[in-house]
């Protein structure tokens, strides 16, 4: 028997039957129910005292009392008042919405939960309503009339719930009018119940360790080097090359830093690989740091503060180390932290060189002040250069689709690029279609520190458009494979696509470039970075050894798909 | 419910407007109010803009909607994804102008057999832009009223708009469209189950607030006309600040001209504010330049962070022993 953590717990045919029409009780009187697989457990004592975060103390979601402290609706309208003056997002979005409806089923959990509160309209009135009571005329003089609302412990569980069930995708603002951005809404409302110390541990925890370790998964420094040079061994038995993994380096010329989820966990672990290898033959003077080992920064989704916190290692580590410019991984929501706060939170960074390729002498202009330049910016310009020697038929296996990430695309627009650089690795690349791709992306249900197990109903349902979009292509093109350029995806998208496109597996881009680069000095290769024989390469009997290994649920995917 | 009530409050006011002006002072409805209303709506605009205006931006947050600029080789969709000042504005004429954020409108569907389907929905977009744009024109119209002589601009729209010449005086085809895209608005409100249940009182109120004072004016042109001349002497007197009210005006313009005032009374108040509040919204007002172009915060304060030093002080033994270099040895 599974459970309600695990996807098999859930029938497809009962998943899909999604209740079209809104319950018959107002939403303001409609109560939230708390049903495991659909929440994420609370922040622990532990993690908040490591944030000196306030209220620490273990609590239940279900417990009818949370122990708010004294005088919380107090706190709650006062940082609502201290932030509507602080930020014009959030005052402007409480005042302008008309209730078009226009973003309604554009939210991944709506279409897959088919709950009211998940229409971003809805999930922004939770906030509203209260703001409209407390903070304008019409709501204090008509109260209920005007759409304002008491804040009441209800409120708040509310509040808990849904700001917990949106995963700042900003798929939304595409569709609204005015750009009115559930992102924005939602880090407030956990900004918010953040002052009561509500927060779920699947965010606080990671927070709580990268402020420590400098990574969300609390690895050691010399965990961590331990690791890099595990995978050294991997990379050396699949290419024959023989490489160094340069940490903390002081004077190299670039400080290179990446989500940690890629240090651990397959099918991460092949892009971090993967990046290694393409250093080390393009002869890159680079390294990684211990201390800013995580470009993710899940502050972003606990409070403006907390993301400072964590993205202060960044700059600092720079210039200890005295690098000239910075590069970062494939990630979603570090971009967002990249593009749109790292200079304004932690700058100016006047102390770095503007970032210039040592591979091909490109000035990257469009980051002339962060100095902070994306892998595929990076590889794009290198390919265009014909630095790499590519033989993307060592890819003919795969039939790949791409998955643009929320952030990369909406708060970043980064689309070309890494289309550039899987077409120049695959001979097979398909699109998606147009509704589920590029600034209309679908996020993977998991993302803003939603992706816990615990959380596996609405993993599943938000999941369901990217699902149903992979499963779509895999149908009518053999799509075995789907790349994506953020850690969070390659985490949670292996799930989303064994439960709505089973056979599809979850690849980095970057991976799929080091399987296609013809390295310098490399031996006869046989199998990829996964240690899996590429078809075509290897020898039959290497191919059918491998298939006896390779039995389980991984290679099912591979066997039952696409080939040619 | 929240309907009815609506659809009441406004009634109520149409009848106030029509036999308030009867029974008490006319000047109290001829003059003092349209003063009032239109103190109120230019003070109360005025203030509720500054006030955002007055709340900084910390962050650069624009929602990018395409490629952004990177190599000079990729080419970068500067409508979509400005990096520049000349580009914002660029989107922003693109979102005011023609609502181009709403034109991308989709429509989401579970199917049985093909799950998701996703489809163009463009009545929305069709239906405020008609709204928006034949108010614009009516509003333009009016101005027929306020001067003299006719500014060319005005007798020009005017004539245009009453091309199909039909009817004296001729159907304006902007007050078919007006009233048809209001119409159209207030039934996707109410047929559709989901915006129905986000809609709250005041969207019904709104709509019907522009669709009385919209039905009252095409009544007063077209079946019981009024003394346009006494209005438009009653319109110049109130613009050159010598009010003077002529007799014969039938109760109807003063209903119309009641709920005008309450539209200008009410639109600093409520959710019409959307209309300057788009100007200001950051996610489409700013260049997606931060990396090029540092952007300051200026509350900007000081953060407890986890140095470097309290770092290696934890793991220094450890790093040591793993080949790590190390500040302090």
């Amino acid at each position: 028997m599974s459970r309600f953590d695990e996807p098999d717990y859930y029938k497809k045919e009962e998943l899909v039957q999604i209740q079209p029409k809104p319950p018959r009780t107002p939403w303001m009187e409609t109560p939230v129910d708390f049903r495991p697989g659909t929440y994420i457990y609370p922040g622990k004592a532990k993690n908040l005292k490591v944030l000196d975060l306030p209220n620490p103390r273990d609590w239940a979601v279900t417990d009818v009392d949370w122990q708010l402290p004294e005088g919380w609706q107090k706190t709650i309208l006062e940082g609502m008042a201290d932030r509507l003056k602080r930020f014009r997002s959030f005052k402007l979005f409480m005042d302008i919405c008309v209730r078009c409806g226009a973003c309604a089923d554009k939210c991944h959990f709506f279409i897959g939960s088919g709950d009211p509160k998940n229409m971003p309209v809805l999930r922004a009135e939770l906030l509203r309503s209260v703001y409209r009571k407390d903070f304008t005329a019409l709501g204090k003089v008509f109260g209920k009339l005007a759409g304002g609302r008491e804040l009441t412990v209800d409120v708040l569980k509310e509040w808990f719930y849904y700001f917990y069930q949106c995963t700042e995708c900003r798929r939304c603002s595409v569709f609204c009018p005015y750009g009115i951005d559930t992102a924005e809404i939602t880090m407030m409302g956990r900004e918010l119940l953040g002052l009561l110390g509500l927060y779920v541990n699947w965010v606080i925890e990671p927070v709580a360790n990268c402020f420590r370790t400098g990574n969300h998964l609390g690895i050691t420094p010399h965990g961590l080097a331990d690791t890099l040079e595990f995978m050294t061994e991997d990379i050396e038995e699949a290419t024959g090359i023989k490489i160094d993994v340069p940490i903390n380096k002081k004077g190299a010329e670039i400080l290179f830093f990446t989500p940690s989820g890629d240090y651990v966990a397959a099918p991460g672990i092949y892009t971090c690989m993967s990046y290694m290898l393409l250093f080390n033959e393009l002869g890159v003077d680079y390294t990684w740091s211990t201390y800013a080992s995580d470009g993710g920064n899940f502050g972003l989704f606990t409070s403006h503060e907390a993301m400072k916190r964590l993205n202060a290692k960044v700059y600092a580590e720079a210039k200890r180390l005295g690098v000239k410019w910075i590069m970062g991984g494939e990630c979603g929501h570090m971009w967002r932290v990249v593009n749109q706060y790292m200079d304004t939170m932690n700058g100016p960074a006047d102390f770095l060189e503007v970032p210039k390729s040592p591979v091909t002498g490109t000035v990257f202009e469009n980051a002339r002040s962060t100095k902070a330049v994306h892998i595929m910016e990076f590889m794009s310009d290198v390919i265009r250069h014909g630095k790499l020697k590519l033989d993307p038929s060592r890819n003919d296996h795969i039939r790949v689709t791409f998955h643009d990430s929320c952030n990369p695309a909406r708060a970043m627009g980064i689309l070309e690029e890494p289309r550039y650089v899987i077409r120049h690795a695959c001979n097979h690349f398909y699109e998606m279609p147009e509704n589920t791709i590029r600034e209309q992306t679908f996020c993977c249900g998991g993302g803003a520190g939603l992706g816990t197990d615990e959380n596996m109903e609405m993993r599943l349902r938000g999941g369901m458009p990217r699902g149903n979009a992979v499963r779509y292509v895999q149908e009518k093109y053999g799509v075995n494979q789907l790349a994506a350029m953020c850690a969070i995806d390659r985490a949670t998208l292996p799930t989303v696509c064994d439960y709505w496109a089973p056979g599809v597996q979850v690849t980095g881009i970057s991976e799929l470039v080091a399987n296609a680069t013809v390295f310098k000095g490399e031996k006869r290769r046989t199998h990829n970075l996964r240690l899996e024989p590429i078809p075509g390469m290897a020898t039959e009997d290497e191919e059918s050894e491998a298939d006896l290994v390779g039995a389980g649920a991984p290679g099912e995917g591979q066997g039952g798909m696409g080939h040619e | 419910m929240n309907v009815l009530i609506s659809l009441l409050v406004v009634a109520c006011l149409l009848i106030v407007g029509m036999f308030g002006a009867t029974i008490a002072p006319q000047w109290i409805f001829a003059v003092a109010l349209p003063y009032v209303a239109v103190a109120v709506f230019a003070i109360g605009l005025a203030v509720r803009v500054m006030k955002w205006a007055g709340v900084p931006v910390p962050f650069r947050i624009p929602t990018t909607c395409g490629q952004q600029r990177s190599l000079p080789w990729i080419r970068q969709q500067k409508l979509e994804n400005p990096s520049n000042k000349l580009q914002v504005l660029g989107r922003m004429a693109l979102e005011v102008l023609f609502f181009r954020s709403l034109a991308r409108n989709t429509k989401t569907e579970l199917r049985k057999e093909r799950g998701l389907v996703y489809g163009t929905d463009l009545f929305l977009w069709i239906g405020a832009l008609a709204m928006h744009w034949a108010l614009a024109v009516v509003l333009i119209r009016h101005l027929r009223l306020f001067t003299d002589p006719v500014p060319a601009f005005v007798t020009f729209t005017e004539k245009a708009d009453g091309f199909l010449e039909i009817g004296l005086p001729p159907v304006n085809v902007t007050t078919v469209v007006l009233l048809c895209a209001l119409l159209y608005l207030l039934y996707r409100r109410l047929a559709n189950a989901r915006v129905r249940y986000i809609s709250l009182p005041e969207d019904y109120f709104a709509l019907f607030l522009l669709l009385g004072i919209a039905g009252s004016g095409a009544w007063m042109r077209h079946i019981s006309h009024t003394d346009v001349a006494g209005v438009k002497e009653l319109a110049l007197s109130l613009v050159h600040f010598s009010p003077m009210v002529p007799t014969g005006i039938s109760p109807l313009f003063f209903g119309h001209l009641f709920l005008v005032c309450v539209l200008l009374m009410y639109f600093p108040l409520g959710k019409l504010v959307h209309g300057p509040g788009v100007f200001l919204s950051p996610t489409r007002n700013m260049a997606n330049n931060n990396r090029a172009v540092r952007h300051v915060n200026p509350w900007d304060y000081p953060v407890k962070v986890h140095t470097y030093e309290e770092y290696e002080d934890e793991f220094r033994e450890k790093m040591i022993a793993a080949g790590l270099p190390v500040d302090k040895e």
